[in-house]
């Protein structure tokens, strides 16, 4: 493979990576998102840059997993584009003419993009091992012995060496969701969708899959979109805040502005109800 | 006054019965790799975008769900009167349980959650191999004891073939009885061979039921 896998190399943890770059990797383009009479998304607009880290916050049914269902396309668009590195996710080019795009072009595109589910969705019939080789070796058609060879070192990155030969079954759901990361990291994505991650998580268990997200953050360039309640997560890993009502973004700034001082009604409203959960 | 039990009749025919459960076996066998194979190739068709394969396939399943198995057996023993009445038996009858069995699967399809699709999505597998290596391994693994039962009721509708002239158990306990005048032999000891037969293969399903935790 001539790419350098994006993994990330603890050896250089010192070493913070140049982010953002300045290209924009993921851009909504006047995205409608419909389901049945309920517009979720109304002509939506944002772009995330090459190596940003952007979290989506708001209120419950404010369309933040429908924008990474979208962008991962598990969601078909209505109207709009979704680019993704300058190239039409959502569509394709027919003689100068961007046509919603077919299952077969779907497949080439998605693959720049990688998600982590809130409910981890390992395959139980495959051991830890096989759930990370089975893309690399199956669609970029990596060996298998080198496929095992990184599933074993992003395993190792998520502090589950010791587990390859195990069933997900047999493992916390901190554990799994650590797999889930490392499963989707093995496909060397562009950009990573962090759905939150740790929803679905023991207390007890969250800070151990945050600190690996943290770990990957600080060490990678890979654009992140997250989806998120751990503020302080957020806080840490985020270049930017993307305040979310009702599909539109009611407000963005950075962390610090954010959090410290919102302008908009709805974001402190929404923060202070997070705030108060915990 | 003659005997109610006559032993040496049962001698006399226990050879014969055996013989004939040897095909009985066969014919379980062979419907049951025509059924197990083509309920799943059912099951995926009554599954495919194409709408114009799924209506056919549709009508088909329940025309034979609809019709009892022994007039499918004589129409096509009619129809196809070169074929051997074993070919025609192990095949109407694999396809008439493949019918069945295309429900199970189709409930087992149905029971993978969704997150495995979207993973596989997310993933970028092709469909292909989402089928093969995420979504049946762990459908046919939660169908596997109503799989199992359906076996076992196909062993116990072999004695069908018998009106398609099969040489299978009862064909050969009814020709006995009839040469002997006398039936209670042979077909008291048919029906205990297929208790013998079929009730540790249940006790077996319900083992596995218990493992697969249903
Ligand atoms: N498959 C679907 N079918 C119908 N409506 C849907 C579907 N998925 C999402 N919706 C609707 O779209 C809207 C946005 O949902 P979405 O899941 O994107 O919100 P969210 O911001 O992620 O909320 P939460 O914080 O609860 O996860 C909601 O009104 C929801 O009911
Ligand atoms: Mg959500």
């Amino acid at each position: 493979m001539a790419t350098e896998p994006k993994i990330p190399d603890l050896s250089e943890v010192d070493t913070p990576p140049n982010l953002p770059t300045g290209t924009p990797m993921v851009q909504f383009d006047k995205v409608v998102k419909r389901f049945g009479d309920n517009v979720v998304l109304d002509h939506l607009d944002f772009s995330v840059e090459q190596g940003e880290r952007v979290t989506l916050i708001g209120p419950s049914g404010s369309g933040k997993t429908t924008i990474l269902r979208l962008l991962m396309t598990l969601e078909r668009i209505n109207d709009g584009v979704i680019y993704v590195e300058g190239q039409p996710l959502s569509h394709m080019d027919r003689g100068g003419k961007l046509v919603p795009a077919n299952e077969r072009y779907l497949s080439t595109v998605r693959k720049k993009i990688g998600m982590v589910f809130q409910q981890f969705n390992l395959f139980p019939n495959m051991k830890v091992l096989e759930n990370v080789i089975e893309a690399p070796v199956h669609v970029l058609g990596v060996p298998k012995d080198e496929a095992v060879e990184r599933a074993k070192k992003l395993l190792d990155l998520v502090g589950l060496a010791d587990r390859v030969g195990q069933h997900p079954t047999s493992l916390s759901g901190g554990q799994q969701q650590r797999v889930a990361i490392a499963r989707a990291l093995a496909m060397q994505p562009d950009v990573l969708l962090l759905d939150e991650v740790t929803s679905a998580l023991d207390p007890e268990l969250v800070a151990d899959v945050l600190n690996v997200l943290r770990d990957i953050a600080r060490t990678t360039t890979i654009t992140m979109l997250i989806v998120t309640h751990e503020m302080h997560f957020a806080r840490d890993v985020s270049n930017r805040i993307l305040m979310f009502d009702k599909g539109r973004i009611v407000e963005e700034g950075a962390p610090d502005k954010i959090f410290s001082e919102p302008e908009n009604d709805r974001t402190q409203t929404f923060l202070r109800a997070v705030l108060e959960e915990r | 006054m003659p005997k109610v039990w006559d032993w040496d009749l049962a001698g006399q025919a226990l050879p014969l019965l055996l013989q004939g459960f040897l095909v009985t076996l066969a014919a379980t066998v062979v419907a049951s790799v025509v059924a197990i194979i083509l309920g799943l190739v059912l099951a995926m068709l009554r599954r495919t975008r194409f709408a114009a394969v799924r209506a056919p396939v549709r009508a088909f399943v329940e025309f034979v769900r609809s019709t009892p198995v022994m007039v499918q057996l004589f129409a096509v023993y009619v129809v196809f009167p070169g074929l051997s009445p074993f070919t025609i038996g192990v095949t109407v009858l694999g396809i008439h349980y493949a019918t069945y069995m295309s429900e199970v699967y189709r409930a087992g399809i149905d029971g993978v959650p969704k997150g495995q699709w979207e993973a596989a999505t997310a993933l970028s597998l092709p469909r292909g191999r989402t089928w093969r290596a995420v979504i049946l391994p762990q459908a046919v693994r939660n169908v596997l004891p109503a799989l199992g039962n359906y076996v076992i009721s196909m062993f116990k509708d072999t004695p069908f073939l018998a009106v398609i002239t099969v040489h299978e158990m009862v064909f050969q306990a009814t020709t006995f009885g009839g040469d002997h005048f006398k039936y209670l032999e042979v077909f008291t000891m048919a029906a205990a061979i297929f208790l013998i037969a079929s009730y540790p293969t249940s006790l077996l399903v319900r083992r596995l039921e218990k493992r697969l935790g249903h």
